[in-house]
């Protein structure tokens, strides 16, 4: 019964993946990718690893694996902020059909560089 | 139970982190390439996950730990060094 239930979280973790992946091909923008390849960061790897903690019995395992799910939700979202503010910031475009670029008004990105 | 579907999250995930490497290779700009590298990583640990679930082994659980801490290191530098040069 546990095996079953371990089962079917490892598969739905990486169909996550698998669509991610997917997307990061589909998607004509950085921040478009980035949209799609930030949810298997979090969802994605806790369902998978729920599911190895349901596999694997024992103290220790599960006290790593929880210890890899907190670490990433504590630092998945910081590291898409800090990519896409330096994305935005070097003033990469966007794609043609995007409607609006809020930000615009109120960060300027920084030139670019002739060198 | 836990092989076959153990089997199948494997080529699974195989098949992204291929998507992820083509995405790496084609590029558009260097923020594309960290996304790309930043989703393989994820994918690498999710497959550790998978395969320490499949055989049991301990091991792979410290690599897992060991990885995702690099990660997070890697895409921070990479991100100062994209916001001082500019994406090219």
């Amino acid at each position: 019964m546990i095996e079953v239930l371990a089962s079917i979280l490892i598969l739905a973790g990486a169909g996550l993946a698998l669509i991610a992946a997917i997307g990061l091909q589909r998607f004509g923008d950085v921040f478009a990718r980035m949209h799609v390849a930030t949810k298997p960061a979090s969802l994605g790897m806790a369902l998978a690893l729920t599911g190895a903690v349901l596999a694997m019995a024992g103290v220790g395992h599960t006290t790593k694996l929880i210890l890899v799910i907190l670490f990433q939700y504590l630092t998945a979202p910081i590291s898409a902020h800090l990519i896409g503010r330096a994305t935005f910031r070097a003033g990469t475009e966007m794609h043609p059909d995007t409607n609006f670029d809020e930000l615009a008004s109120r960060i300027k990105p920084r030139p670019r560089q002739s060198n | 139970m836990l092989q076959v579907s153990t089997t199948i999250a494997l080529a699974a995930l195989s098949i992204a982190a291929a998507l992820c490497i083509v995405r790496m290779a084609r590029g558009g700009s260097l923020p594309d390439r960290v996304v790309a590298l930043d989703s393989l990583l994820v994918i690498v640990v999710i497959g550790l996950a998978v395969l320490a679930a499949r055989t049991g082994e301990s091991l792979y659980l410290d690599i897992m730990v060991v990885a995702s801490l690099l990660g997070f290191t890697g895409t921070t530098l990479v991100s100062t060094f994209v916001e001082r040069r500019g994406a090219r």
